[in-house]
């Protein structure tokens, strides 16, 4: 599903060596390394974010992907800081990536309400994220990243920050909605339980 | 456990903290102290009959609705320019943007007069050909140092077309002898000793101001958001009017409240460009500057006072605005 080519990044005097991984459809990654490996600039260049990597190719689903935009890969991104839109209630959330794509009005109300089910955010769907706890922001940015049926769901070190209970709760959400929506996964993270309990594989960056 | 009669801790003795504490509150005091007495000197020349005279004459109440009209004006239009501008030097780093940076702040480090004055000589000393021929070669300066530095993206050739366009246009008024004042003055702007002029002075100052706002506002918002929208389907403007603009509805209105309380106090370029013709071009900052000039000092105190009460109406707006999660 996903393969990195010798992938070289450089981002002002950092500069990542060349770099490959290789994810098939349907599995979950996780990708561990200390601290300032360049874990997230990998993450952020597979999802676009980035200018075009120095070197190297990006292929997503047999379509290489390189020096597309972002919007164009078909990629959900769940950030470190959840990045929740401030100004828009949960269902927005949701709603907003197929609403940008021009789904119909039925075809968005029934993936919100699916994806609210599965996500457990029935009742949340008219708070704004101010009003929302750590693991429910957690959940909404997930449903969002999964809303257009992405092809490659990245967690950026999704569950930091939270308490232990609320970290079980959201990792056993991510789990089963990897399953349930057959997702493949490309998961950052610095804690080795973490990895272990979501991923297939684990891929060491040094 | 303490031990009798060996060498154990004492108290420590620590000197009192209150002629510290009393230097800060001399300093502050000393401070507002003479702000207040700036405010109460006004106070004190102005009486409530002679106020109420300054204010129904006539040419008093049309400097008071010039002054609307033009400080609203002035800043809508800096709040339409600081936007993108904010947000460019907020969001991209690019080879210039110190320079462009410190470009922005020189219509505040100018003296007043000097803005006055160059709005003064361009637009009546200076052909639309000259004009153009100036900005033909700043444009091309840009996309030389560009192509130089080994750029070759959407932005030197930007400047290239540019220099283009301006070169053209300048070659197409080469023939014409008119100042770039008669040109404006054809097509129904008249800008000089006009009241449309009192605008164009205003405008570069408030603006500067309106720019830095509207940065901190962009830099306080997380490049996140953004991040995320494009994942989404947004491409970079459709991220900016869709997620960050909502966000930087208070710093907009912020730096709208900046530029206009600017725009009120600025009395130099306007009494230069546009001048200060009672009943036309007449602002409160120039009214207060010929109420002085025929001597009439209770007037100029009033109008002192009537435009102070507007500067810490508009400041009470921008402090508002700061402490409901504004980004001022």
């Amino acid at each position: 599903m996903l393969v990195l080519e010798e992938v070289t990044v450089q981002a002002g005097q950092f500069v990542l060596p060349p770099f490959s991984l290789e994810i098939a459809e349907g599995e979950c990654v996780a990708l561990m390394g200390p601290s300032g490996c360049g874990k997230t600039t990998l993450l952020e260049t597979a999802c676009g974010l980035r200018r075009g990597p120095a070197g190297g190719r990006i292929i997503l689903g047999g379509d290489e992907v390189t020096n597309l935009p972002p919007g164009a890969r078909g990629i959900g991104l769940v950030p470190q800081d959840v990045a929740l839109f401030p100004s828009l209630k949960v269902r927005e959330q949701l709603e907003f990536g197929p609403r940008l794509h021009g789904w119909n009005s039925v075809e968005i109300m029934q993936r919100v309400e699916g994806l609210a089910r599965d996500l457990g955010l029935e009742n949340l769907l008219e708070r704004s994220p101010g009003k929302l706890s750590g693991g429910e922001a957690r959940r909404v940015a997930l449903g969002r990243a999964l809303a257009l049926r992405p092809r490659l769901l990245c967690l950026d070190e999704a569950l930091t920050g939270l308490d232990e209970a609320r970290h079980e709760e959201v990792l056993g959400v991510i789990r089963k909605m990897i399953e349930v929506e057959g997702v493949t996964a490309l998961h950052v993270t610095h804690s080795k339980k973490e990895a272990e309990a979501i991923a297939d594989r684990v891929v060491m960056m040094e | 456990m303490v031990k009798e009669g060996g060498n154990q801790a004492k108290i420590w003795r620590v000197r009192p903290e209150w002629p510290f504490l009393l230097f800060l509150v001399f300093a502050v005091a000393a401070y507002l102290g003479v702000l207040l007495l700036l405010v109460g000197a006004n106070v004190l020349t102005v009486s409530w009959r002679q106020a109420g005279e300054v204010l129904k004459d006539p040419n008093i109440q049309h400097s008071i609705k010039l002054t609307f009209v033009t400080c609203t004006a002035t800043a809508i239009l800096s709040v339409l320019v600081s936007v993108p501008v904010g947000y460019l030097l907020s969001r991209y780093r690019f080879r210039g943007r110190a320079l462009i940076d410190t470009l922005l702040d020189i219509p505040i480090l100018l003296p007043p007069l000097i803005v006055g004055l160059s709005l003064l000589i361009l637009f009546n000393r200076i052909s639309p050909s000259a004009s153009c021929w100036i900005l033909a070669g700043g444009a091309l300066a840009a996309a030389g140092w560009g192509f130089g530095r080994g750029e070759n993206g959407i932005v030197p050739r930007f400047f290239t077309g540019g220099a283009i366009v301006f070169g053209f246009i300048a070659w197409a008024f080469g023939g014409s002898d008119h100042s770039l004042e008669e040109v404006v003055s054809e097509v129904g702007l008249p800008m000089t000793f006009h009241p449309l002029g009192v605008v164009l002075a205003q405008f570069p100052v408030a603006a500067a101001f309106a720019v830095r706002t509207m940065r901190t506002t962009f830099d306080q918002i997380s490049p996140r958001y953004e991040d995320v929208a494009m994942t989404l389907g947004c491409n970079r403007g459709q991220a900016f009017m869709r997620v960050v603009l909502p966000l930087a509805g208070k710093g907009m209105v912020a730096a709208g409240t900046m530029a206009w309380a600017r725009a009120l106090g600025e009395f130099g370029p306007i009494l230069i460009f546009a001048g200060a013709t009672r009943g036309r071009t007449e602002v409160l900052a120039t009214s207060v500057f010929l109420e002085i000039n025929i001597g009439n000092l209770p007037g100029a105190a009033a109008l002192s006072l009537l435009m102070i009460m507007l500067a810490v109406s508009t400041l009470l707006v921008v402090r508002f605005l700061a402490g409901r999660g504004g980004t001022v």
